[in-house]
């Protein structure tokens, strides 16, 4: 009696050495991530160690020439910068993605699209370069000096935007016609229709896409570092100018030495953990509705 | 003992010339000389067990059909013959197989050989995104046949055997699913007979197909007698008796699989011995 | 009475909804206008070839443009290869949890934030490798960024061809390489070029990672290890570091965003006759 097992791949000489060579390259890729995350931790190392790492949340402030290393103001400005921008764009872009799948002429609907897409590929400079020169003189006249946390959200909404009003448009496009037909059936209004059956129906795939935006807006550095004015205080106000902790990276690396280097890779470092905390979650809602 | 499995191989698929002859008929059909032997077949999916306890013989040469109702296993039979279900994720295979005396269920089997002599068409047409003489002379290529004139010589007869030659000849660079249906399944048996098989295994080939290219498939079957060793599949009573030498009958009992009843067609149709298997042809059940 | 409610209910909604896409629109073509009218003057010939003088504020982007194709050239030399190896691997060779790590892991390469992979490419390639700030540096950065964007539409076009293909492929006795090499490869064609095009869209827009990577240099360079200026980084020079230089700021962006236009399009296209090439039956 001989037992055969479940083999994906076929016992030919030329299959196993293809097998062997893109499981290398995978391998390679996934080493990848390991390399980042070591590097990251190695290079941050000097500031981390000791308990070294409880020096980030105490102290005076950030003034690396004296070895002062709080960053919880730019901690903050990053969190009420991503929160806002979320804010606005989040409610704006299933907005849209819902009067693109119910209210829109039929005529529109491709062109505006296109034009979300296209939107999601320009690049954060430009955004940026915008964002300073309409913007913040704009902000300016209104309240002085313009540079501040609310055209960093403003900016940041409309960079996220796209990503939350194609990734709901999709998860709306996805939700059976046959509910929603059912649904008009027991003679439910449109707006029955939408915010009874679409949205609820649609909700896993618009939380992804929300949470896609957030890792976005986390990680955004030039379209912020450009706007937002750059001085580390703690926002009492949206008219404050602060700075966030990626454009605090990008502008103190290229002279930072020492400690105050290893301190910008550990601010690095709570970046990517914050990150890799919202990709897991972003999984576990896809797994869980599947469940 | 592996050199002598693949000696034997070797041997054994080396391309058998059959000569082209038109429709053969005629009573004595097929010689009842066993060309696969299974013994106390059982398969399985992810520990559930869908088929216990196989044993049967198909003849050299004949047409043999598994009728039954659906879900009791005879593709899953089918498909352990050319150890298709290899590929089938969480599929156990218990028990012996045996074509020409070699055993197929060892695992250091040279299973591409395998495929190549035992070739396998689908209820579905599923010719390649590629042009028709493409979806021919690919396989053949990968299998060593690297001479143009070969090749050209190949596709042709494939193309002839199947009564698609005169059809295609002035487009064999066109795209293959630009065919119809009954032209794709047509392909599709080409394209295995292009490989020399001597043992060709259909899984319901004529039951996604309109009446008349099910029709002219059939007929093509009809001629492969002899030619060739096929066991077909189906659903169509009738047909089976049109086209088989032998049948198998095969019933779902506590949810497994497994053979009632095997013997030529026509007395496994007319006289049965089993109540399930008359119950069956008889349209009472099933 | 429950009838009026409705309809007042139903006409707010509708006000909202419009309202929003109205005001989503309007912001966009705000800014895209804003953009073509300031950079519009810019776009000429000599602006595309010549060198920038003074600073940037007059010239062109000639140099740029070359260090920025280098760029994208080094990175596409990476990622092609290592990305076709890897969703292979994971369509045809591995499931469950291997697969499933193999999985994250890209996820969470692809969550993170630029800057970061500026600092990796900076300590990894530029200091630890010794390729110093050159193109090189920029592009293998680059290619890191855009695996795992690269292999999720590889693989997700790999794992949509169609199971009976993989099994008519077998059952002739095809080895997988054979079957991949000529029917599933081409087959998921249309989803690896727009894989390939997302890829290429998110190097192009790419500015922290390079600086710290390939440089500001802006003159055009002899070799890939040279340091050169991308685009997305002459951009950034030209807004914060030059004063006056925002008329040739808003023409390098002008320049970037038909590239980009161009990308998408090419890639639309292209996609499109592989998939005429296969009429499909069903």
């Amino acid at each position: 009696m001989i037992w055969s097992r479940h083999s994906i791949s076929s016992p030919s000489r030329a299959d196993a050495t293809l097998a062997r060579i893109t499981g290398g390259i995978a391998l390679a890729v996934v080493i990848l991530l390991g390399l980042v995350l070591m590097l990251l931790v190695r290079e941050s190392w000097p500031v981390l160690v000791d308990g070294g790492w409880t020096r980030f949340f105490v102290g005076d402030g950030w003034f690396p020439s004296s070895g002062q290393f709080n960053l919880l103001a730019m901690l903050w400005a990053t969190l009420a910068a991503s929160l806002g921008a979320l804010f606005v764009a989040v409610p704006l872009g299933v907005l849209s993605a819902v009067f693109s799948r119910f209210y829109s002429p039929s005529w529109l609907i491709m062109p505006l699209r296109r034009v979300m897409v296209l939107l999601a590929g320009i690049p954060s400079v430009v955004y940026g370069l915008w964002g300073l020169t309409v913007l913040v003189p704009l902000i300016a006249n209104w309240e002085p000096p313009g540079a501040s946390l609310l055209s960093a959200i403003l900016i940041l909404a409309l960079m996220i935007l796209p990503t939350v009003a194609l990734t709901s448009e999709a998860a709306l496009a996805a939700v059976a016609t046959s509910h929603l037909q059912g649904a008009a059936a027991l003679g439910l209004s449109r707006t029955g229709i939408v915010l009874g059956v679409a949205l609820p129906a649609a909700r896993v795939g618009i939380l992804t896409g929300a949470l896609l935006a957030a890792m976005r807006a986390l990680g955004e550095t030039m379209a912020v570092l450009m706007v937002a004015g750059n001085v580390v205080q703690t926002p009492s106000s949206l008219f404050d100018p602060v700075r966030v902790l990626t454009a605090n990276i990008a502008l103190e690396m290229p002279y930072a030495a020492g400690d105050h280097r290893a301190a910008l890779f550990a601010s690095g470092l709570l970046l990517m953990l914050i990150v890799t905390v919202l990709a897991w979650l972003a999984g576990r809602i896809g797994t869980h509705s599947n469940a | 003992m592996m050199h002598d499995t693949k000696k034997l191989w070797r041997s054994a698929v080396l391309p058998t010339s059959y000569t082209l002859s038109n429709i053969e008929q005629g009573a004595a059909c097929c010689v009842p000389i066993p060309q696969i032997q299974v013994e106390n077949l059982s398969v399985s999916y992810h520990g559930k067990s869908v088929l216990e306890g196989v044993s049967l013989d198909i003849n050299k040469g004949c047409i043999t059909a598994l009728i039954g109702p659906s879900g009791c296993g005879k593709t899953s039979f089918l498909s352990t013959l050319n150890r298709l279900t290899d590929l089938i994720p969480g599929c156990h295979m218990q028990g012996r197989i045996n074509i020409d005396g070699v055993d197929v269920t060892d695992p250091r089997l040279d299973v591409l050989a395998l495929r190549r002599k035992v070739g396998m068409i689908f209820q579905k047409p599923n010719p390649f995104p590629l042009s028709i003489r493409r979806n021919i002379e690919m396989p053949l290529r990968e299998h060593g046949l690297r001479q143009r004139s070969a090749i050209d010589e190949r596709v042709e007869r494939a193309l002839r055997d199947v009564g698609l030659w005169e059809e295609v000849r002035d487009r064999l660079d066109a795209p293959a699913l630009a065919l119809s249906g009954g032209q794709q399944q047509r392909l599709c048996i080409a394209r295995a007979l292009a490989l020399e098989p001597s043992i060709l295994l259909m899984d319901e080939p004529c039951s996604a197909l309109d009446p008349i290219a099910s029709a002219v498939v059939e007929e093509l079957i009809q001629r492969l007698r002899n030619r060739y060793t096929v066991v077909i599949v189906t659903h169509n009573l009738a047909q089976a008796r049109r086209v088989a030498n032998f049948a198998a009958f095969f019933w779902m009992t506590e949810r497994v699989g497994k053979l009632i009843e095997f013997g030529r067609c026509q007395s496994l149709f007319d006289s049965p011995s089993h109540d399930l298997t008359a119950a069956y042809v008889t349209g009472i059940s099933g | 009475m429950l009838k009026n409610s409705f309809r007042l209910n139903d006409l707010l909604m509708t006000i909202i909804v419009w309202l929003s896409a109205a005001l989503v629109v309007g912001a966009f073509l705000w800014l895209l206008s804003d953009l073509t009218l300031h950079g519009i003057a810019k776009l000429n010939w000599s602006f595309l070839v010549s060198a920038p003088e003074n600073a940037g504020r007059d010239g062109g982007i000639g140099p740029i443009l070359v260090s920025t194709l280098l760029i994208l050239g080094v990175a596409l030399l990476a990622t092609i290869p290592l990305g076709l190896g890897t969703a292979v691997y994971l369509s045809e060779f591995t499931s469950g949890a291997s697969a499933r790590s193999i999985r994250m892991s890209l996820n969470v390469l692809a969550g993170v934030p630029s800057i970061v992979f500026g600092l990796f490419g900076n300590a990894l390639f530029c200091i630890w490798l010794g390729l110093g700030f050159s193109i090189l540096s920029g592009g293998l950065t680059l290619a890191c960024m855009m695996l795992p964007i690269f292999i999720r539409s590889t693989e997700a076009g790999l794992s949509a061809v169609a199971t009976e293909w993989r099994h008519g492929a077998a059952a002739l006795g095809l080895t997988q390489a054979a079957a991949l090499w000529h029917v599933l490869l081409p087959a998921a064609a249309p989803a690896i070029i727009a894989g390939l095009m997302l890829s290429i869209g998110r190097a192009l827009a790419e500015t922290a990672a390079l600086i710290f990577t390939s440089g500001y240099v802006d003159r055009m360079p002899d070799s890939l290890s040279d340091s050169g200026r991308a685009l997305s980084v002459h951009i950034y020079d030209l807004s914060m570091n030059v004063t006056g230089g925002d008329q040739s700021a808003y023409g390098s962006a002008l320049v970037l965003i038909i590239l980009l236009v161009v990308i998408n399009n090419v890639a639309a296209s292209l996609a499109n006759r592989f998939l005429s090439q296969r009429i499909t039956s069903s």
